[in-house]
């Protein structure tokens, strides 16, 4: 178990397993994504309610669900950090931070797209969307507090120590659309209810979430690569792949 | 398929620029995260090979 632990945290081993594994996800996405997208603008039957407009929910969902579970993976890398002073998690949870913060901006955005013709309003100060924007601060919180500092080790622990108190956040966002009086609709998947929509409206929907899940572990593998060959460029391998590149 | 033609496919109801809108912008964000890493591997391989280079000049001339 320990050996395997010391493993996982070595970088050169991590970049070789993110290198072979890399491909197969970027595939998985690809097809995905495609799928999903076609099937969600010319497939999936409109709402009764809204039309087309609910469209956009097969991007906002799953950007949502991303910003939320990037940002539970950055808190929980920044803990390991803290406490095992484990290298790759501190280089996954920085790299975390830019691909979450882009996609609770996009959450955001795509809500304030989709609340224009279904509410009549861009913005509203409901509380999921105020405590969607608190996540986005958090975020660009621990961007700037890992460009804050010279020293790695420094810059690491702030912005965990940021994301850890910041995990407040997350149930409020969770449970916002219960506990306060929103504008926002409740949850439309759940891990305990059968979905309230049809299937040929929530097929394709856990389609794109899946997608979205492989993109960003393909974006976050691609960013954390690099991270590691840029604090490890006076290692033997690193300077093998430099000169092999060059 | 949903729609009858392709023009109705972008109209999309009568919804189609929100609905256009965000896709588009969920293409940019895709880009934008794929594009970074890439920028920063070229940037860092290209000061690296220099920085080495450096080096073994360094090495060979003392």
């Amino acid at each position: 178990m320990w050996r395997w632990f010391h493993k996982l945290g070595s970088p050169k081993w991590f970049y070789a397993i993110s290198g072979r594994w890399l491909p197969w996800f970027a595939v998985a996405a690809l097809l995905l994504l495609t799928v999903g997208t076609v099937w969600a603008l010319m497939f999936a039957p409109a709402d009764y309610q809204q039309g087309n407009s609910y469209r956009i929910i097969y991007i906002h969902v799953p950007a949502a669900f991303l910003a939320q579970s990037g940002y539970v993976m950055m808190a929980i890398a920044g803990a390991i950090g803290l406490i095992w002073k484990m290298k790759l998690a501190d280089v996954m949870a920085k790299c975390c931070a830019p691909i979450g913060a882009s996609f609770t901006l996009l959450a955001l955005v795509t809500g304030a797209v989709w609340g224009k013709p279904t509410w009549g309003a861009w913005w509203v100060w409901d509380a999921r969307l105020t405590s969607m924007l608190v996540l986005l601060f958090l975020y660009l919180g621990v961007v700037a507090l890992q460009s804050a500092f010279t020293d790695r080790n420094q810059a690491a622990r702030a912005s965990a120590l940021l994301s850890l108190v910041g995990l407040v956040n997350i149930p409020i966002i969770k449970y916002s659309v219960e506990w306060w009086n929103t504008l926002h609709q409740p949850a439309s998947l759940t891990l305990t209810q059968k979905p309230t929509m049809p299937a040929e409206m929530w097929v394709p929907l856990l389609i794109m979430v899946a997608g979205f899940y492989c993109f960003f572990t393909v974006v976050l593998f691609m960013r954390a690569r690099v991270e590691l060959l840029d604090r490890e460029r006076r290692t033997g391998w690193v300077k093998d792949i430099i000169s092999d590149k060059g | 398929m949903y729609f009858d033609s392709f023009s109705e496919f972008l109209a999309m109801g009568g919804h189609g620029l929100y609905v256009w809108i965000a896709y588009g912008l969920t293409a940019v964000i895709f880009i934008f995260n794929l594009i970074t890493p890439i920028f920063k591997r070229k940037r860092l391989i290209v000061e690296q090979t220099r920085q080495l280079r450096r080096e073994e000049l360094h090495a060979s001339n003392s």
